[in-house]
């Protein structure tokens, strides 16, 4: 079985980071993952998508690095106007975490806004907080650890609490 | 193989596969989904170097393999257009180092002017094509190209997707005792870098026609010799069939045991409920034996959508196996080629006799997936769902350029526009641009439409163009103004924001600085446009409002002469990190004049 997840925004707010903390997290929990977005023109402040899939090494390898439209597992969007344009990418039965889930105004540094809301997402998930954490200050500078570890543990502590349901590709 | 294991993009993947391999100058020019090769070259150690466009680096690329390096040499897809005059010479020349020649296509567009379809490079010019799936290709496949080039002494051709530069997907690096790293390269007696002297080849080398005949004949032998290796041990992935070989998708014992601990301790993903298959192709639920030929991304596609198909993929596409692929079509009832873009390797297949079906026309345009890999599968030719229309790219706030284009489109300008970031002047609320083709193209078909438009209309002609694009094609577009120029003059803006902005902020010739940000000589656009003999040249700074940008070009559309304004005003993006550079540049020379003894 494979994990698809989609991350949706806008350029600047830091999609791609958010999703290259995801795949280093269910690296080092020991999943094959595969990670893939569009850079350029897309990132000049308009919607930006980033999908990261991950399975068991042996039995569900990854194949494609793109996520079929209409089959992530969960949708995590990081901007209100954001959700119904990705919506569609959505399997109708998947589990959707948006924006409105975090205030912006509950964070130190509203730019880590990303981050708590992977801890919303790591609740649905089968990957154990150390490896995000590690994931966290391995994509962040130093100096940032402890402002991203509280935005994270705050998205944990409002994240919906449900895994999210696995539909089977094999 | 090591027990490192790196989650990379192909880009990055390219990168350290050329540090290990002792590639001793990566050159290019930024264009997505290239650019990151070079910057990674660059931050792992390598010697990479921007150069003004796709041919001079290319140039640059066969005189460093002309002289025995390994060489590496990136692009996106256009530009081997600019590239296009020497890649056709260079593949009949001998070259003694590997000479990699990345070109990263953009089907889909993400990022571009077109969604052309580089296969045709490889057949036109008769240059090797390697085409990887994933990181892991990337990495062997800079290698294979590097070996192939130099037992054939041949360019080689990486052909990259944006599926494969940007997607992060597992790589193992060779391990240390199979890498020919720079320093085992050079530590060898014919590699003593003192005592390398140039190999004279004139016949090999010199394209006049008296050598460039027989060397024809011997670029299509040496194309034979590839082809015949490409049957025999080219690269080649089987999967369906009891011959199945998992080459590309590797699995490490060592992650699967702690994947094993994780799944024990946290309830695993086995336990998870199920939730309705999807519609999926079964190849006995469509006809038996489906055979499936695919190369790049699309192989990964092809195999999510029909895991039970058999599938051939080739990572040499071009010289094809073709007796590999008649043998695996006379096994299976249906062959159906799954190929992003053009349909190149049906109709070469269909035209070397072996009968294959390719998709229909809807698939030719925009990037593949696995949802259209499984329409195209089933026949399914009915229109697809409109994708969601999401937020369109915007200038970003406070950038330079929108003060440009309110004044264009207040004045009703015909806008002669180009390729970067200011492009986006076409969108509202500027909606001032006219014209966009390619990399320089504002200057030639600005003076072309001041030449063929009556002069109440020729005087609104104005060209846009951009720093780093103006010093990559649009100095010969100079010449063209002052050379021929039209009765109503013209008027040429370079929208200077100090950076190749679109891209991601890298240098070019017009910054003083190099790839790795470093003081170098600048190009003075001014006393260009003097040398060349603009007759109105002028520097008008961003933050000066003492005349209106509006006024200033309107006074001179009103005269008839040839006019160069360059406007310089920081890219938002890129300033803050400029005035790092400026200030690590002028702390370095501070330590130099300190450090110089008193005379």
């Amino acid at each position: 079985m494979i994990t698809n997840i989609v991350i949706a925004g806008l350029g600047g707010q830091g999609v791609v980071k958010a999703s290259d903390i995801l795949a280093d997290a269910a690296l080092a929990a020991g999943f094959d993952v595969k990670k893939s977005e569009l850079h350029g023109m897309s990132q000049r402040g308009g919607s930006v998508t980033s999908d990261v899939r991950y399975g068991h090494p042996e039995h569900s390898p990854v194949l494609s690095p793109m996520v079929p439209p209409g089959e992530a597992h969960v949708l995590l969007v990081l901007e209100p106007t954001q959700v119904e344009v990705a919506r569609p990418l959505l399997h109708p039965d998947g589990l959707l975490i948006g924006p409105e889930l975090i205030e912006p105004s509950a964070l130190k540094n509203k730019k880590s806004f990303n981050v708590a809301m992977l801890g919303a997402l790591s609740t649905a998930l089968e990957i154990g907080e150390l490896y995000w954490q590690q994931a966290i200050q391995a994509n962040l500078a130093e100096k940032l650890h402890a402002l991203n570890a509280q935005a994270f543990a705050l998205g944990r502590a409002r994240g919906p609490s449900r895994r999210a349901v696995v539909f089977d590709h094999s | 193989m090591t027990e490192e294991r790196l989650l990379l993009s192909g880009d990055d993947a390219v990168a350290l596969a050329a540090l290990h391999a002792g590639v001793r100058l990566g050159t290019g020019y930024p264009g997505t989904p290239s650019t990151e090769i070079l910057e990674t070259f660059d931050r792992l150690g390598g010697h990479a170097q921007w150069a003004p466009n796709e041919k001079v680096a290319l140039e640059v690329g066969i005189g460093s393999a002309f002289a025995g390096a390994r060489t590496l040499v990136t692009m996106k897809h256009v530009g081997l257009n600019v590239a296009a005059d020497a890649l056709f010479t260079a593949t009949y020349t001998d070259v003694d180092g590997g000479l990699v020649i990345v070109s990263a296509d953009d089907p889909g567009m993400a990022s571009s002017q077109n969604e052309q379809d580089n296969r045709h490079f490889a057949r036109a010019a008769g240059a090797p094509m390697l085409e990887p799936v994933n990181s892991q290709q990337a990495y062997d496949y800079t290698w294979l190209a590097l070996e192939i080039g130099e037992r054939w002494k041949i360019p080689v051709i990486l052909r990259l997707t944006t599926r494969v530069c940007h997607a992060k997907t597992l790589v193992q690096p060779r391990a240390v005792e199979q890498r020919r790293s720079l320093e085992d390269h050079e530590a060898l007696p014919e590699h003593d870098q003192t005592a390398q002297r140039f190999r004279r080849d004139i016949p090999a080398r010199v394209m006049i026609p008296a050598f460039a005949k027989p060397a024809h004949h011997r670029l299509r032998q040496k194309l034979a010799e590839i082809a015949a290796w490409n049957e025999a041990e080219g690269p080649v992935q089987e999967y369906g069939s009891e011959a199945s070989d998992h080459v590309g998708d590797h699995v490490s014992d060592h992650v699967s045991d702690q994947l094993s601990d994780q799944l024990s301790d946290q309830g695993g993903i086995q336990a998870t409920d199920k939730i309705g298959n999807r519609p999926r192709v079964r190849n006995n639920e469509i006809k038996p034996k489906l055979g499936i030929i695919a190369t790049g991304v699309a192989a990964m596609h092809a195999r999510e959508a029909a895991p039970d198909a058999r599938q051939l993929t080739f990572g040499l596409s071009y010289p094809l196996p073709l007796e590999r692929i008649r043998a695996f079509a006379a096994q299976v009832e249906r062959l159906l080629v799954i190929e992003e873009g053009d349909p190149v390797l049906v109709d070469d297949l269909n035209a070397a006799g072996i009968k294959a079906e390719g998709k229909p026309m809807r698939y030719r345009f925009g990037e593949l997936n696995v949802e259209r890999v499984r329409r195209i599968i089933a026949g399914d030719d009915s229109p697809e769902p409109a994708p969601a229309k999401g937020k369109p790219p915007e200038l970003c706030q406070g950038c330079s350029h929108r003060a440009v284009f309110e004044a264009l489109r207040d004045l009703d300008c015909i806008v002669s526009g180009d390729i970067g970031c200011y492009t986006l002047g076409v969108l509202p609320p500027f909606s001032a641009m006219d014209t966009c083709v390619c990399m320089g193209a504002s200057i030639g078909v600005g003076l072309g439409m001041r030449h063929a438009l009556p002069e109440a209309e020729a005087r609104r002609v104005v060209s846009v163009i951009g720093d780093s694009t103006f010093v990559h094609s649009g100095l010969t577009g100079l010449a063209e103004m002052v050379y021929n120029p039209p009765p109503t003059g013209h008027l040429v803006l370079i929208l200077d924001n100090g950076t190749t902005a679109m891209t991601g902020q890298q240098e070019h010739p017009g910054t003083g600085r190099s790839l790795d940000h470093s003081p170098t000589h600048q190009l003075d656009f001014a006393g260009i446009g003097q040398a060349m003999g603009v007759q109105s040249v002028v520097q008008i700074d961003g933050s000066d409002k003492s005349v209106s940008l509006e006024e200033r070009i309107a006074t001179q559309l009103a005269r008839n002469e040839t006019a160069l304004f360059i406007l310089r005003q920081p890219c938002v993006l890129a300033a803050p990190k400029i005035r790092l550079y400026e200030k690590a540049a002028s702390e370095e020379r501070a330590r130099q004049c300190a450090a110089r003894p008193e005379v």
